[in-house]
């Protein structure tokens, strides 16, 4: 039996008021109540949200930046108050090195394409870890292969946590960038980032953080990390989808060539010369994702107001409460089980393969992610070819860790 | 519950499939592979003339993908190359469809309950699209994608 039960689990806040918060989580699944166990793919959205992104197509909606009229000056406040509450939310200097983007894998994007494409050359090294989303990866690659610069790999261990004497071996003085992800979307893993930032630093090379599966856990302060660039997605912090955040130290955006070419990023055009705008505005051209970008900020509100520190003290316990469930159950094997960890829980049953997990949990109302989760190198570490992954968020319970226990179970009657 | 999508002869099939070998004397060879869930396949045939004589394979996947490779090397077996292709088309009907079940399919039926599950059509139809790259020697491995 657990040591645990779930009533062992205190949120500093109420959790069953917050899920009121939460409409999706109100309905039943193929006639059960939803367990809505896959976060780390998109969070749910809270009521605050959807009623900003309807209060702006329904009052505000105009284009920013540029109307004299009372809507457009409406909707630039309220778009522009989304950078100034990023800025609290990662703490940044200035709201100027705040760039709004589609999302990490666009942040990344841009990073590669213009910081990248300036700054390296033949022979540059560029280091990425073992443990990378897709997104922190193909960037890289492609960059490396136009350059013909060099992509190294920080290793990890059995538990899914990075090898960091293996990292100081791979710095050298042709180091030129470190990306590594904050928190591993499929393991879980917290990567000590201030250390890896202060390494790079010390070898002469920037580090860019993929904050995609931290922010939603965990207080991030960019400045005491002192990343150089930080990436985040909106749906992954209850926010809505297409729309995250690049954030950037200043002076290296000012010395960075513009994205993409359009409306908004200039000052000047003529046909023989044009002037780009400041940054972060040099880096946004056309018209950005209004909608997306006021439902960010009341996403981000929501947050601040609980506290991302009880959220990721809540989380905690929730992570611990279904490490320790799901030990229990015989045939199981936790894929990462790193000692800091935040947020997801992926695992592997002997002789069942994810996607029949997936399918029967499924049926029982109970959503999880199976598959490779845009990390294929990670399988291939672990030699399986996809996991089961459980991911929490603030608004999960106790209670729907038992529920998931109970899931796996009739999985294994199923294949028994 | 369950029971609609894993039933009886899939979950059998699956736990113990049958043509599971490589093959010494095979003719004809080909790969299959779900990149969405890893699951890999490789299939052997021994053609004689126009007839699949034999069938087999080998790899890891989920339950629905190996029991449905495993029931497809017993359907094939004996009938010539049209025979084969034109039960691929039934069975692919059978999935993405809503036309009653041709009686032609024989056991391969208990996999009409797949059609409700639209993620999981491709685990069904891996092993089909492997048999039509084998019986039509394409040089590439065979993808869902």
């Amino acid at each position: 039996m657990s040591t645990l039960s779930s009533t062992a689990v205190n949120a500093p806040f109420d959790v069953e008021k917050i899920r009121e918060d939460f409409p999706v989580l109100k309905q039943t699944v193929h006639g059960k109540p939803l367990v809505y166990l896959d976060s780390a793919a998109t969070a749910q959205k809270p009521q605050v949200v959807i009623d900003a992104i309807r209060h702006f197509h329904e009052v505000d909606c105009a284009n920013i930046h540029r109307g004299v009229h009372e809507l457009s000056q409406r909707s630039t406040a309220a778009y522009e108050e989304t950078r100034a509450q990023v800025r609290r939310f990662l703490h940044a200097k200035s709201k100027d090195e705040l760039i709004f983007v589609r999302g990490t894998t666009e942040a990344i994007n841009l990073v590669t394409a213009t910081w990248g494409r300036k700054n390296i050359q033949a022979g540059d090294e560029i280091i990425i870890s073992a443990m990378e989303h897709h997104s922190n990866i193909v960037p890289w690659q492609m960059l490396c292969e136009e350059k013909d610069a060099k992509l190294r790999v920080i290793p990890m261990n059995d538990r899914g946590e990075l090898i960091m004497e293996e990292y100081a071996k791979l710095l050298n003085p042709r180091t030129r960038m470190v990306a590594v992800t904050h928190v591993s979307n499929a393991l879980g893993t917290i990567n000590p980032v201030r250390e890896i930032i202060q390494m790079a630093h010390k070898a002469g090379a920037l580090a860019l953080i993929d904050g995609a599966q931290s922010t939603p856990h965990m207080k991030v302060d960019v400045q005491a990390l002192d990343a150089d660039f930080y990436a985040f997605s909106g749906h992954k912090v209850l926010g809505p989808t297409g729309i995250g955040i690049l954030y950037g130290k200043k002076n290296l955006l000012e010395a960075m060539p513009p994205y993409q070419g359009g409306g908004d990023m200039i000052k000047v055009v003529t046909f023989e010369k044009t002037t780009y705008n400041d940054v972060p505005y040099k880096f946004e051209a056309g018209t950005p994702n209004i909608a997306g970008g006021i439902g960010l900020g009341a996403a981000l509100n929501y947050i601040m107001k609980l506290s991302a520190d009880h959220i990721a003290a809540y989380e905690h316990q929730l992570l611990e409460y279904g490490t320790e469930r799901l030990s229990e159950i015989p045939g199981l094997r936790l894929i990462g089980t790193a000692r800091q960890k935040a947020g997801v829980l992926s695992f592997v049953i002997e002789d069942i393969h994810p996607h029949d997990i997936g399918t029967i949990l499924d049926k029982q109302g109970i959503a999880v992610r199976t598959g490779h989760h845009c990390a294929q190198p990670v399988m291939d570490f672990f030699h399986v070819p996809a996991t089961t992954r459980a991911s929490l968020a603030l608004y999960n319970t106790a209670a729907e860790i038992d529920q998931l226990v109970a899931g796996i179970h009739k999985v294994k009657e199923v294949f028994s | 519950m369950v029971h609609d999508l894993y039933q009886e002869t899939i979950l059998d099939h699956s736990k113990r499939p049958r043509n599971y070998h490589a093959m010494d004397d095979a003719n004809r060879h080909a790969d299959g592979y779900n990149p969405l869930c890893g699951d890999k396949l490789k299939l052997f045939l021994r053609m004689e003339g126009d007839i699949v004589q034999d069938a087999s394979f080998i790899g890891a996947g989920c339950a629905i993908s190996t029991s449905s490779a495993s029931l497809m090397t017993e359907s094939v077996k004996g009938k010539t190359r049209d025979e084969a292709l034109q039960l691929l088309e039934k069975f692919h009907e059978l999935l993405t469809t809503d036309v009653s079940v041709s009686k032609d399919l024989g056991k391969l039926v208990v996999f009409c309950g797949v059609r409700d599950y639209p993620a999981r059509v491709k685990c069904a139809t891996l092993a089909w699209h492997t048999l039509k790259n084998a019986l039509t020697q394409a040089a590439e491995p065979a993808t869902t994608e």
